[in-house]
């Protein structure tokens, strides 16, 4: 008898056979016994796992997953939550969504009750006094705050209190008070458009981030871009397709047989998604990774190229060279050929434009030139129809789609003349009038520069003269340094250097690449090879997985342009399983057109204020100031000069051109400019709109951003909602503190000596532009602790909301599991509780208000179409015309007293004027009718009377279900009707068989449901097909949104001829050191105000790369204890091993890093999977855990971007040009970040500044 | 032949995205409490890597497990009689470090900090001690492998091979490996325990500690080679992995299972015969462990094993699911998971399905299954993982995954289904396709096989039924 046996006797008087029948017994030799009863105990852990209900609802963070969540409440409180499974099948043979939701997915709870959370309304205890004391003086809290933020002393008091702490509690009655007051004082002094609103990713939870859009749209404040802000929109996306971006859902991953993973880290990035990439492997797929790092995906892979960081394009344009040559010149594959004559700009004729001695490529070809009839005759473009070797206008360009005559605006092989077939011809090597030698752009790390090739031409005779013009299919080649066996005069030209073979290191070749990248050659050659027999043997299944690794960059176009090459010359896009799909911070609000009506306060006032991020961000924390990016280091020499030399410049023209936004707009409030008007005569808005505009032109008014430094100009109040922007995505996050929050910052830089030519600059430079930062958030954020009120937000566990993305195909709620705990409130509460205060206020101060209101020529406008030219009325090349040469111009009526029974009633546009998006427009009389009958009507009296009633955030959600087509399938049905009659087509089959189909919010509570085709999108999802990109313009006919209608290689914009970037090629990271040599230290410190230089410890400049964190939930929650614990419990910058021995630094040693733009104090992470010359910062790691100060800087060490800068490219600031024009969200300059090089050295012993 | 059930769990390595899904809803539905903290009864590792606790499958370190000694098997760590010596100091027991010390921030700081010169920023404090900390080790310190530079040569993976190849850019490795209580049938904690706290279900085979008679020895911890078994320092109590058996009953699946977004996860029953298990555990050198324990599994569909069980008692539903199990089929009948350390001789029940990696240089390596000894992972480091060092298995499986690969790319691509793939690996067709189908198709209910509980005939389920959930009512 052993002593436990005894022990356990002794205790219990254990039965040794139970009256269950149990027998005990010994076996295996004696080895092992059966014993019995006593097991009472186990409920020790039954008791746990019960609990009293669970509630269908997920998180709306700014993340792309879009998973269902169980969120389980036990006695009474949230305990912990798990994904939902049951979501409708993917179809038969796929894999399905079960489970979807990751790590910081099922961490949330941990927020709800958690110490961080953010319980009741705070201030800035220096404002509550200054606020207190000054609203006992003037008895009237706009009064007020007019006293506080018109004094100068007052206003620097608390402003520079931000961000160290000292928050007190205050009633949410006199939050919104004062946010009020400041709202009505900024719209009286300043203007409506001094006000503005960030908050990312609606897709997420669509009815938080309208609840504050459509708040500031009412009131004619401005919304921010996130998209493009963050570098995520890939520029190359509108640049190619006219489409802001539209990728495959994951499970159509499961369709490719060849995948070629290239800087978008699945496993990390796409947790639920990634199953069906590692699964696709089994079902047949190869899968090739492009990574500098061993990153997780690499772990998926067959084989592994590791291309140094940020010249993925040289890589890809050798994979291009070695596919059109084998593929498309040696032995042409007919189906790459078929396709790319349908659906790609190929072989569009491009005019040859003669300079001294050779030719460069100009515009495209079009109907003008031909002296075709036509409206529209120079947005029609043109080839040469094989079959009658004439020249045709064939359908399908941008000219059709705003053409009076429509029917022609569709992809069919067709003239559209007489609508007989045609055959364009794809080159004309066989079939010319000689041969001429051109020169082309080329870029390496000696600058730009130039490059001569061979192209076939053919001669035009046209009114202007005779014009030479070749294919791009022929310039492209060209480019490559592909010889044409055609070509017999070729060597003769001894300026032509095509390379002799692929191991020949002339420009474009796998050699050429391998000097580059660091690829070996032979690996390019196989996987170019490999990738297109793989998309001839399927029709198109080959993928590549694109993201922020690639697209992050300043160049960040070229890189996508160049690796969409292997996609749309392999006949891969708009087919299940093929083409690019990008997944860095893309999105899909997919009932888009019932939410945009909501979110922007359509339904009430139009158009609302949007403004990029980019540009914004780049003038209000004065990063220009520091911009030494002289343009003419990128411009291509041969497009001629006269080009501005500042980024600033490029950015004020094509703001004054009407192709970006620019809010504030004038120099005036745009109220006072209404108010002049009407007192000078004018007599209606067309009167209003004359008269500012000869203001304008005589200089009496000038645009905001000219002079973006004047205190009239700066941007008064920020709303932060559903954000991190200090935390997370504050490119230059130092000059934020510095300038826009006036406060102490780690900026190192000098301002440049580069100085704008367009634009006013005022000495000193002003810091503390913002009267007022208000965020509004469930937690202790950066962005919260640096604002002045910060109002508790309710959990995404306490709201009514929806959830899409484009992941996966499902709409999917959000839910309650409890109420909004302590004084959180909904967003859609807390911006009624605003407005409420609001319109009491402007009753009394503001009253009904003529608002002049700029926007710009927006794609999918006949604005698109508005500037063949550019010319530039202020300097007299044309007249300012709104909507033509200038912004288009607005007067809107503001109703300010009346604005919160706007904000929660739905206005009468819905029916009077419509629905729609992307172009694209319908009636929503009948869904108007139901939804007043469904939500019930506002029974109050006053101007919102009888109008459906969107007092919840559960009504909101359903009133974006019953607008949208994607929900609606009556709507869906209907909406098809505008693009019918523009292209001719017959499209409605594609929604009909779910026209009976209405999808209520119960509907998806009880299980998420697919979404119903619509032409909002460019993909078909029903049960049999996954959703892909494009596959209704390959299938159906129905053309791009771009200048030919086509996918477009070319691009033949001046300005991108300017750059040099008319075709897609490798240009390298900004400052990348001549023949692939490190980083420099002292180069690096050259940038750096004097005075900081190297001591005796050893450093190292690295490339600054910020990838996507795996311990944060997305790029706003870093604070999570759990996802602390789970790495290294703060902020972590990985390096690699051999560069920590240089360091003399070990794992887990603290790190200093800076550069020019600030300092980021962090632990060392040493990995020997991380490349040499990088260092690894994952994004979005908060600075108020675990940050310690920095000796060099004597502040807190910062953030993840306190050592970034914004670097805008002019080309993204195209517009009014077809495709390159504006759209929010959709086109317009990105907020690179990773051409960015910081030194790093060991910070030994830390001060925490514990003051 | 004594028939039992085990509840057991195989995992696909060659999915897992390392995401960690699983541990979370585990943590915070067992062990977010206080004197938990630090316990993952499910927890990832970065391989190569010296995880959590650190150097857990160093033995000669850790001494958990068993060996053989002079032909008996003992475990490692001494017989009852060193135990009753050393019963106030076990000098095998991890410490603290080795796990990590839990820590927290006073989070609340940040909102109620009064007015300060610089930016408050909250640093770690031990929930130990309440005291501020440096953090130095983790529960996944070495994600993704961090810092594996620095102590990746204590991998004892390693054995046999140059750690320093590996653990250099050019040639670098790396896979997930999510660990869980093994359930074993061999169970080193169950054999460890001074106070006969520690049994394995007759039911199911999960292994509990009982939290009544548990007096806190931890033995079990050390006896445990995996280091499943947790000393829970508030309550005094050991605690691990429970397989979720409150879910389990109910016919769901553990949250670790659940979870698993990567889907890597299989759950089923194996049926093996109880009576062999000394034997199994004896075998003679650490490589014939494997066999033996396969050895023991029994083939649910013969009639004469169904007729066995039936006579002692097995349900008919538990019956039903074993023939349904995903786990019998890949670890028994298609070899392809494998055992973890099984020269522990513990017999563990969750295995694994060893992970493919990309060819060291592409040039010349297109056929995947030629291609086996040319990945980045080494087939040795695999073995030393799963088979006690024997290549042969990991060889097989890994071909055997690659012959799926290539088989369907014949169908989808080429289409024209090369038969001959299926042969060169031991197989037809026809299994190929259902391996397919099991490794990427699979649905929740192919995945999870889960028997609800069975009671005995005579329980009073009458009265229970509504007596449930009543503290003492009978």
């Amino acid at each position: 008898m052993s002593g436990r046996d005894f022990m356990k006797r002794f205790r219990f008087f254990r039965p040794r056979n139970s009256e269950d029948g149990c027998r005990e017994e010994r076996f295996s030799e004696g080895w092992a016994e059966n014993r019995c009863g006593q097991r009472e105990w186990e409920h020790f852990y039954r008791d746990r796992w019960q609990y009293d209900k669970k509630v269908r609802s997920t998180h709306g963070v700014n993340c792309t997953g879009s998973c269902s969540w169980d969120v389980y409440v036990k006695n009474g409180i949230i305990v912990w939550e798990t994904q939902a499974t049951d979501y409708p099948a993917c179809g038969e043979g796929f894999p399905n969504h079960e489970p979807r939701g990751c790590p910081r997915g099922c961490t949330f709870s941990w927020y709800t009750y958690s110490p961080v959370r953010i319980k009741y309304p705070l201030i800035r205890s220096s404002l509550l006094e200054l606020w207190r004391d000054t609203l006992a003086t003037h008895g009237d809290p706009v009064k007020a705050w007019r006293d506080i933020a018109g004094n100068p002393e007052k206003r620097s008091r608390y402003q520079q209190d931000r961000g160290k702490g000292g928050l007190v509690r205050l009633s949410w009655d006199e939050a919104a008070t004062i946010t009020a007051a400041s709202l009505v004082h900024t719209i009286q002094r300043y203007g409506p458009d001094r006000i503005f609103g960030f908050t990312p990713i609606p897709a997420m939870s669509m009815v938080a981030y309208a609840a504050g859009t459509r708040f500031l749209s009412l009131i004619g404040g401005s919304a921010i871009s996130f998209y493009d802000w963050y570098a995520d929109l890939p520029p190359a996306s509108p640049q190619i397709w006219g489409e802001q971006t539209d990728v495959p859902e994951s499970a159509d991953w499961y369709e490719a047989t060849y995948m070629i993973v290239w800087g978008t880290n699945l496993p990390m990035t796409r947790t639920p998604d990634a199953h069906f990439f590692t699964e696709a492997r089994y079902r047949g797929a190869i899968v090739t990774a492009v990574a500098p790092d061993y990153a997780e995906y690499v772990k998926f892979a067959d084989s592994w190229l590791p291309a140094r960081a940020g010249t993925d394009a040289a890589l890809a344009m050798a994979m291009t060279h070695v596919i059109v040559k084998e593929f498309y010149i040696d032995t042409p594959i007919a189906y790459f050929v078929d396709y790319a004559k349908r659906f790609t700009d190929l072989p569009f004729a491009v005019v040859l434009q003669p300079t001294s001695d050779t030719y460069v490529s100009g515009r495209f070809l079009t109907a003008a030139d031909l002296g075709t009839e036509a409206t529209n005759p120079r947005w029609k473009t043109v080839f040469f129809n094989q079959t009658t070797a004439c020249w045709v206008v064939p359908n399908g360009s941008i000219g059709f789609r705003w053409d009076e005559a429509a029917g022609h605006w569709n992809l069919h092989l067709q003239d559209s003349q007489n609508d007989a077939a045609v055959d364009p011809l794809l080159s004309y090597g066989g079939e010319n009038d000689g041969w001429r030698t051109v020169t082309l752009p080329y870029f390496d790390d000696k600058g730009p520069g130039s490059k001569n090739g061979r192209v076939p031409v053919k001669k035009i005779k046209t009114a202007a003269g005779d014009l030479l013009v070749t294919t791009v299919f022929d310039l492209m080649t060209a480019q490559l340094g592909i010889a044409r066996s055609e070509d017999e005069d070729r060597t003769q030209d001894a300026s032509v250097q095509y390379p002799a073979g692929y191991d020949d290191p002339g420009p474009f070749t796998p050699a050429w690449q391998q000097a580059i990248t660091g690829v070996p050659q032979q690996d390019v050659i196989q996987v170019a090879r490999e990738f297109a027999e793989n998309a001839d043997k399927t029709h198109g299944k080959s993928m590549i997985f694109l993201g922020a690794g690639t697209n992050h960059w300043y160049h960040s176009d070229m890189i996508y342009r160049a690796i969409v090459n292997l996609t749309t010359l392999c006949g891969c896009q708009g087919v299940n399983g093929g083409g690019w799909a990008h997944y860095v911070g893309q999105e899909k609000v997919r009932p888009q057109a019932g939410w945009s009506q909501l979110a922007f306060g359509l339904d009430w006032t139009r158009p609302p204020r949007q403004q990029n991020g980019t540009s914004f961000y780049y003038f209000a924390t004065d990063q220009w100031r520091y911009d030494d990016l002289n343009a003419e280091t990128l411009l291509w020499p041969m497009a001629g000069g006269g080009s501005p030399r500042h980024m600033a410049d490029y950015n004020a023209v094509a703001i004054r051109l009407g192709w970006l936004p620019s809010y504030p707009q004038f120099n005036r409030n745009p109220l006072d400019i209404c108010r002049e008007a009407v007192e000078n005569g004018a007599a209606t808005d067309k009167d209003i709109i004359a008269h500012a505009v000869e203001q304008l032109k005589n200089g009496s008014l000038r645009f905001a951003v000219e002079d973006p430094d004047h205190p009239d100009n700066f941007p008064r109040m920020l709303f932060l909602w559903r954000a991190n922007l200090l935390g997370a995505s504050s490119k230059g996050h130092e000059y934020f503190l510095k300038h826009l929050l006036g406060i102490d910052n780690s900026v190192q830089n000098a301002e440049s000596n580069l100085r704008p030519e367009e634009i006013t600059l005022r000495d000193p430079a002003p810091e503390g532009k913002l009267d007022l930062l208000v965020t509004l958030e469930l937690r202790m954020s950066t962005s919260a602790m640096y604002s002045d009120i910060v109002l508790p937000a309710a959990g995404w566990y306490e709201m009514h909301d929806l959830s899409t993305t484009d992941m996966h195909p499902f709409i999917h709620p959000f839910n309650p599991a409890v109420d909004p705990p302590w004084e959180a409130k909904t967003s859609w509460d807390q911006f009624s509780a605003i407005a409420e205060k609001f319109s009491e206020l402007a009753a009394v101060h503001l009253g009904e208000l003529k608002d002049l209101v700029a926007t710009p020529l927006l794609h999918d406008s006949p604005g698109e179409i508005a500037q063949y030219d550019t010319l530039d009325w202020r300097k007299g090349e044309t007249e300012p015309i709104p909507g033509r040469t200038m912004p288009q111009l607005s007067v809107i009526t503001r109703d300010y007293p009346n604005a919160y029974k706007m904000m929660t009633a739905l206005g009468p546009l819905v029916h009077q004027v419509g629905v729609g998006s992307k172009g694209v427009a319908w009636s929503g009389k009948e869904e108007y009718a139901e939804l007043a009958s469904e939500l019930g009507t506002v029974k109050a009296p006053g101007k919102s009377y009888g109008m459906p009633s969107l007092s919840t955030s559960k009504q909101a959600a359903q009133v974006i279900l019953k607008l949208a087509p994607e929900t609606n399938g009556e709507t869906a049905f209907k909406s098809w009707a505008g693009v019918e009659k523009k292209s001719g087509l017959a499209l409605t089959h594609l929604s009909a068989g779910r026209r009976d189909e209405k999808i209520s919010f119960d509907d998806i509570t009880a299980q998420p449901r697919k979404i119903i085709t619509s032409p909002v999108w460019s993909g078909i999802e029903s049960e049999t097909r996954r959703y892909s990109p494009f596959v209704i313009n390959i299938e159906e006919k129905v053309p791009f949104r771009t200048l030919t209608g086509r996918a477009q290689f070319y691009l033949d914009h001046p300005w991108m001829l300017g750059f040099g970037e008319g075709l897609p090629l490798y240009r390298p990271p900004l400052h990348l050191p001549p023949n692939n040599s490190p980083y420099s230290v002292a180069e690096t410190l050259t940038r750096i105000k004097p005075g900081i230089t190297e001591d005796d410890r050893k450093a190292l400049a690295l490339n600054y790369l910020t990838p996507h964190s795996k311990w944060s939930i997305h790029s706003t929650y870093s604070d999570t204890l759990i996802l602390l614990t789970l790495f290294r419990g703060g902020e972590a910058i990985w390096i690699s091993d051999v560069d920590a021995r240089t360091l003399a630094v070990q794992d887990n040693e603290w790190l200093e890093c800076f550069n020019e733009n600030g300092v980021v104090m962090a632990k060392a992470v040493v990995s020997h999977r991380i490349p040499p010359g990088a260092a690894f910062m994952y994004h979005a790691q908060e600075r108020l855990i675990n940050t310690p100060g920095s000796a060099l800087s004597k502040q807190r060490g910062g953030t993840h971007n306190s050592v970034t800068r914004i670097m805008v490219k002019p080309t993204h600031m195209i517009g009014g040009y077809a495709q390159l024009s504006y759209g929010f969200n959709y086109y317009g300059p990105v907020g690179s970040q990773r051409d960015e090089v910081i030194v790093v050295r060991k910070a030994g012993e830390v001060d925490w500044y514990e003051d | 032949m004594k028939i039992k059930v085990q509840m057991s769990m195989v995992l696909n390595l060659d999915k897992c995205i390392g995401c960690h899904t699983c541990s979370i809803p585990c943590k915070n539905v067992w062990t977010t409490r206080t004197g938990a903290e630090y316990m993952w009864f499910n927890n990832v590792e970065t391989k190569p890597g010296i995880g959590y606790p650190r150097e857990w499958e160093n033995q000669s370190k850790h001494k958990g497990g068993w060996i053989m000694d002079g032909g008996q098997l003992r475990l490692k760590a001494g017989g009852r009689l060193q135990k009753v010596t050393r019963i106030f100091h076990n000098p095998d027991l991890p410490a603290v470090d080795d796990y990590y010390e839990p820590w927290d921030y006073d989070y609340e700081n940040l909102i109620t900090s009064p007015q300060k010169q610089h930016q408050p920023s909250v640093r770690p404090k031990s929930q130990l001690t309440g005291e501020p900390m440096q953090i130095k080790w983790g529960p996944n310190w070495d994600d993704d492998l961090a810092g594996v530079c620095e102590t990746g040569a204590r991998d004892v993976n390693f054995s046999g091979l140059d750690h320093a190849i590996y653990l250099s850019f050019k040639q670098v490795f790396m896979f997930y490996l999510p660990r869980l209580c093994e359930h074993c049938l061999n169970p080193g904690c169950v054999a460890s325990c001074p106070s006969g706290a520690m049994y394995k279900r007759d039911e199911d085979g999960i292994v509990l500690v009982d939290q009544e008679l548990c007096r806190g020895w931890r033995y079990c911890v050390s006896g445990c080679p995996y280091k499943k078994v947790y000393f829970n320092w508030k309550s005094g109590r050991s605690e691990k992995c429970i397989f979720c058996y409150p879910r389990l009953e109910a016919g769901l699946t553990t949250l670790c299972a659940h979870s698993c977004v990567g889907r890597i996860r299989y759950v089923g029953v194996v049926l093996y015969d109880a009576d062999r298990i000394h034997e199994a555990a004896s075998a003679h050198i650490d490589r014939e462990i494997y066999p033996a324990q396969l050895d023991l599994f029994l083939d649910p569909s013969d009639p004469e094993t169904i007729a066995c069980a039936r006579s002692q008692g097995i349900p008919e539903h538990v019956l039903a699911a074993a023939r349904r199990s995903p786990i019998y089929t890949l670890a028994k009948t298609w070899q392809l998971a494998l055992p973890l350390h099984p020269e522990f001789r513990t017999l563990p029940m969750v295995w694994y399905i060893p992970p493919l990696s990309p060819v060291e240089a592409l040039a010349g390596n297109e056929d995947l299954r030629s291609a086996v000894d040319k990945l980045r992972i080494p087939v040795q480091y695999l073995a030393n993982l799963l088979t006690a060092g024997d290549e042969k298995p990991v060889r097989m499986a890994l071909q055997r995954l690659a012959a799926v690969r290539t088989y369907m790319r014949s169908v989808r691509v080429d289409k024209k289904p090369d038969d001959t793939i299926a042969a060169s690996v031991g197989l037809d067709a026809e299994t190929l396709l259902r391996m397919y189908d099991l490794l990427a198709i699979a649905r929740l209910e192919d995945r999870f096989v889960v028997p609800t509980a069975s009671h005995p005939d005579k329980s009073p389920l009458h009265t229970t039924k509504g007596c449930s959930g009543f503290p003492d009512c009978r």
